[in-house]
């Protein structure tokens, strides 16, 4: 239990998507405008990444991995299906997020309408696919610690994402050089907050 | 055919500094030269193949599902690219980690299929796809150039700053740690951008 509370920290301020890794950048900087926006994108991220980490890690423990196929048949131990991940994840994401989509408009349509443009997005953001390559390469052990995972980096990329829009409502007030106006101070304001988040870097958990 | 396709992605329409795509990958692999170098060829590679084989199917794709069709287009390439890079070049894939598979999301692939590939003929798509790799390629270059001259002193793994200017051997000179981290990247793009659009004064966004 401990183990997962400090991994679900973990996830969110120490191995942040944004900071650390520069996930999900496109979207990142593209809608974060204002914090109305910011956090509709930002929910659906923790909502999908905490759906498909799980989801891929089942495909990746019983087909994908080396040997996972033993449960078939014991002679399939030697399959190694590990090179088809890539396409695997990708499929599960675009189709999870397809299903996602259809729940959300039958059965919360106010949600729906406040999500609605994202949702189809949210399949390309590389913070999802890479939160499930993450999962692999790291080789999270069971499906609690990938899910806490999962919900750990959504809720980081919330954070960052909500903070950013946060600044750059107040930034536009500011009397910024003409060539470094909207694009390179946001930037800039980012690596800026990269640093800040660096002081979680020496937190052993 | 129109020279513009080629030129203009170089600097004047960056994908990178002017139309923010894939703008994760940019940042993450600039620590050294070498897997810069090594990316942006696989990126070039991939966007230059995936636009011919989109711009040839183009018109028999249907609409409504192009966005998983172009997923497993690209997805597919990728595979060949990771193995290759595997086989041939262990040491730059494993410091690439996942960020090889990350080309599959990268937005400058699926931004350019769409923007190009899906209403244009195969060779102007390929020279497109090239044109943009390069131009992706380019800002990796000058991060990278940047990052691991004042961040390792280094230069492809070759020392350029004299090993006598640092202070261990009785020197002035101390490498900047900062470069090294994430950060710094994000900001140095920021000063790219700051400069381009100097010289570019039509970028210039209003307030």
């Amino acid at each position: 239990m401990q183990d997962l509370v400090s991994l679900f920290v973990k996830s969110i301020f120490v191995d942040n998507m944004v900071f650390a890794y520069f996930l999900g950048m496109c979207s990142y900087l593209a809608v974060s405008k204002n914090i109305k926006t910011a956090v509709g994108l930002g929910l659906a991220v923790i909502f999908v990444l905490g759906v498909t980490l799980p989801a891929n890690y089942l495909l990746n423990k019983y087909i994908l991995s080396p040997g996972a196929l033993v449960w078939l048949n014991p002679d399939y131990a030697s399959v190694d299906l590990s090179f088809l991940s890539f396409i695997i994840f990708i499929a599960v994401i675009a189709s999870i997020v397809q299903i996602v989509e259809m729940v959300v408009e039958k059965f919360t349509p106010g949600l729906y309408s406040s999500l609605g443009i994202f949702l189809p997005l949210i399949a390309v953001n590389c913070a999802i696919l890479g939160g499930s390559l993450f999962m692999q390469e790291r080789g999270y052990e069971t499906l609690a610690e990938a899910t806490v995972f999962g919900l750990g980096s959504g809720l980081g990329w919330f954070l960052a994402i909500v903070a950013l829009a946060a600044i750059r409502e107040k930034i536009s007030y500011s009397n910024v050089p003409a060539p470094l106006r909207g694009l390179g101070i946001t930037f800039i304001v980012v690596g800026l907050m990269g640093i800040a988040f660096m002081s979680f870097m020496g937190i052993k958990l | 055919m129109d020279k513009k396709i080629f030129i203009e992605p170089l600097f004047k329409n960056n994908p990178v500094s002017v139309l923010v795509l894939g703008i994760c990958s940019a940042l993450a692999v600039t620590v050294k030269l070498e897997p810069a170098l090594v990316m942006a060829l696989s990126v070039t590679i991939v966007l230059g193949f995936s636009e011919v084989i989109i711009s040839l199917i183009r018109n028999t794709i249907p609409n409504r599902i192009r966005i998983i069709v172009q997923l497993v287009v690209v997805a597919m390439l990728v595979i060949l690219v990771d193995q290759i890079l595997k086989a041939f070049a262990y040491e730059v894939s494993k410091q690439l980690s996942v960020f090889v598979g990350l080309i599959i999301t990268n937005c400058i692939i699926m931004g350019r299929i769409e923007a190009f590939a899906l209403g244009n003929k195969p060779l102007p798509a390929f020279v497109d796809g090239i044109a943009n790799g390069l131009g992706y390629g380019i800002i990796l270059v000058v991060v990278a150039f940047f990052r691991e001259l004042f961040g390792s002193g280094t230069l492809l793994g070759y020392q350029i700053v004299p090993a006598t200017w640092y202070i261990k051997n009785g020197g002035f000179y101390e490498n900047n740690g900062l470069f090294i981290l994430p950060p710094m990247a994000l900001i140095l793009v920021g000063v790219f951008i700051w400069v381009q659009r100097s010289i570019q004064k039509e970028l210039i966004e209003k307030q």
